[in-house]
């Protein structure tokens, strides 16, 4: 929560100051790939590849408004929950009969407004987002809860479950990769491409400088918190379909996933730095690897023991890093160069 | 830890100015309401449910609430400094199954209560070490270290389970009995709140966390050790953790690998709604604690009224945003009091 003395370079480097961070996790997920199809068994068969895909859709399509947020320097807990909601009230509402054509933007509509409360306690009161999104966390999956109770939701239409479960004839690629790589697609453009995307950056980097500016800082952090919201609840109408399973329980611990898979991917958390290309990869790094080790019977907690180690290490890993070309900077300038050289930042 | 510390002598304390009364006013009155809240929910509740402020009843509201209190009120020090530590959780668990393990194995009550603590303290270290040296955001360190805590608690523990007949018969007693209505393990509780709120309130490394909270800056220039002290928070707050993993295991005489799980969101709900700012700086353990209390008081409120217990975690989440709302409006109305005040002096110094 706290940088008390670190000074902000220009951007993340990796550890040997030359190599950027997102790329070097891009690196490591193809070389974990190239490994995994020619020396783990089964897994690259079809099926587990789309199993693969189809378990780290959630995160991924979270991981796209998520890096928006961290990077303006915002984050949002509660995003495990509104999936969790959104596919309570599919449940619910189907149950009392009514058609899923409708249920779906009712579901989306619900997300919007999540993300539109969490929105506005933040930037109409100016609350801390952490704080505000743990308890929208809480209540959020408490009127979940409410809604659904402890009963689970099963009998969907087949077509509908066919998509959010189904593949693309005997590739492995699943429907719903389809719409991803188009929302992926959009995300990239509007965060590397557009002047949205700049403030962003801005507002991360500085929010004070971002406002002075002209950027509207609480109105496109609002926006963010909404897209958010909305793609939580398309998260959740995927899940419910996906699973064939509506429950209040959903996607819970969804948003540590999120989080995590961001971090990891470069995204720093003080706001102001990252690439969507390396959350991506970040998110699909965490994936494979929990795939890799459950074929290869590491257990689910060794796994849990692994995410938590590379996230320590994400984030330590280029401090120290910086704090090393820093000291390197400062002896360099100890010792006076013979030419007078440009000072190194 | 820091009991070396001379307690900071009260001649030398500045005078309170008017506005610094104020501030305070505002805070103490923010402990008040929530305490009135707990006191009016529970004779309300009493009042539509005579069993419930039985004698078993009393006990049972204590005895459900020590454990949460103990962890807010480590969490409360650590949020105090402008950090958090969201991996409490995962270390009552393993703490609790490490007391449990060697209980087992005939061990020594007393020992494995400091086996318990000490194995908190060293998980502490580890995030303090991680957030001071690294100077990385406390809130991702500790999420890192939920999970790899978790992961080493899941794999030592594996499918085994602890539970009440493995243990000496003293020892959950202990966790059960007490002197009349007042269970023993919230007296230990208690004990350990007034300590750390005396810490807080009177030690010169006490008054640095609250300086360290308000501007880590301001601290560092002004000579605080910034280190050394989050280093302490969160060194208190993995001992308070193991601590109340000991707790846990003699209250409930039942540990397994996912115990204390998704206990960090409450805990840190319970710091806040108790008045804590997540900004740092301000609020007590004491109101910490309160908080603690409003929140499983709500658990054990909502059966008794004959409300479904589906309601306890909207309730909860809604409290949260309640409380934070509410200090933040106020903290906005002091604000402007100040102002106005300064303004006033301005004035009056002009004429």
């Amino acid at each position: 929560m706290t940088d008390i003395t670190a000074p902000k370079p220009t951007a993340r480097r990796g550890l040997g100051g030359t190599v950027r961070w997102d790329t070097a996790v891009g690196v490591l997920l193809v070389l974990l790939l190239l490994f995994s199809f020619s020396f783990v068994d089964n897994f690259g068969n079809a099926l587990n590849v789309s199993f693969l895909i189809g378990n780290t859709l959630p995160i991924a399509l979270i991981a796209l408004p998520m890096t928006m947020l961290v990077v303006s320097g915002e984050v949002d807990l509660s995003v495990g929950s509104t999936v969790g909601l959104s596919s309570a009230v599919m449940g619910a509402l189907w149950n009392q009969g009514m058609a899923i054509e409708t249920i779906i933007p009712i579901c989306l509509v619900l997300g919007v407004v999540c993300g539109l409360v969490n929105g506005l306690l933040v930037t109409r009161l100016g609350l801390p987002s952490l704080a505000v999104t743990i308890g929208t966390m809480a209540a959020y999956r408490g009127i979940a809860q409410i809604v659904l109770g402890s009963d689970s939701v099963t009998d969907f239409p087949s077509q509908y479950l066919d998509f959010g479960a189904g593949h693309f004839g005997d590739t492995f690629i699943p429907y719903a990769a389809l719409p991803f790589v188009v929302l992926l697609a959009i995300a990239v453009v509007v965060l590397h491409g557009t002047p949205v995307g700049r403030s962003l950056f801005a507002i991360g980097a500085s929010e004070e400088a971002a406002r002075f500016a002209g950027i509207r800082v609480k109105r496109l952090k609002l926006s963010m918190f909404v897209t958010t919201g909305l793609l939580s609840a398309l998260t959740g109408v995927f899940w419910t379909l996906h699973y064939a399973s509506a429950r209040y329980d959903n996607a819970s611990g969804l948003e540590l996933s999120v989080i995590a898979a961001v971090l990891l991917g470069g995204i720093d958390f003080d706001g102001g730095k990252g690439t969507l290309g390396g959350a991506i990869a970040g998110v699909f790094l965490l994936g494979t690897l929990q795939n890799v080790m459950s074929l290869v019977n590491v257990s689910a907690q060794s796994q849990i023991l692994v995410t938590g180690v590379l996230l320590v290490i994400s984030v330590l890993a280029p401090r120290v890093g910086r704090q090393l070309a820093q000291a390197r900077a400062r002896k360099k300038t100890a010792t006076p160069p013979l030419s007078p050289a440009p000072a190194t930042s | 830890m820091t009991m070396t510390a001379q307690p900071v002598r009260s001649e030398s304390a500045p005078r309170p100015t008017a506005s610094r009364q104020f501030i305070d006013k505002v805070f103490k009155a923010r402990e008040l309401a929530v305490a009135v809240v707990l006191v009016v929910m529970l004779l309300a509740t009493q009042i539509s449910n005579g069993e419930f402020l039985s004698e078993q009843g009393i006990k049972d509201l204590l005895l459900n609430s020590t454990i949460l209190v103990l962890v807010a009120t480590g969490q409360a020090v650590v949020v105090i400094t402008r950090n958090v530590d969201l991996s409490v959780g995962s270390v009552l668990g393993i703490s609790a199954f490490a007391a449990g393990n060697y209980l087992q194995s005939g061990g020594n009550s007393l020992i494995a209560v400091l086996l318990a603590v000490a194995l908190g303290a060293v998980f502490g270290a580890l995030n303090g070490a991680l957030v001071s040296l690294g100077k990385v955001p406390a809130l991702v360190v500790t999420l890192g270290t939920l999970y790899v805590v978790r992961g080493i608690d899941s794999i030592w523990v594996g499918s085994r389970q602890i539970t009440a007949d493995g243990l000496p018969s003293g020892f959950v007693d202990f966790g059960t009995n007490g002197i009349s209505v007042v269970p023993y393990l919230a007296l230990l509780t208690l004990a350990v709140l007034l300590c750390v709120g005396y810490y807080l309130r009177s030690y010169r490394s006490g008054r640095d966390m609250y300086a360290l909270g308000s501007s880590p800056e301001a601290a560092n220039l002004a000579g605080v050790p910034v280190r050394k002290r989050i280093m302490t928070a969160y060194v208190l707050c993995g001992a308070l953790a193991g601590l109340a993993g000991a707790l846990y295991l003699a209250r409930f005489g039942n540990v397994d690998s996912a115990t204390g799980n998704g206990y960090e969101l409450t805990v840190v709900s319970a710091v806040v709604v108790g008045g804590v700012a997540f900004t740092g700086g301000a609020g007590t353990v004491y109101g910490a604690a309160l908080g603690a209390l409003l929140l499983t008081s709500i658990n054990s409120v909502l059966p008794a009224l004959g409300v479904s217990s589906v309601w306890v975690t909207a309730i909860n989440g809604l409290l949260l945003l309640l409380a934070i709302a509410v200090d933040r409006i106020l903290a906005l109305r002091v604000a402007a009091v100040l102002r106005k005040q300064a303004a006033q002096m301005r004035s009056a110094r002009h004429d």
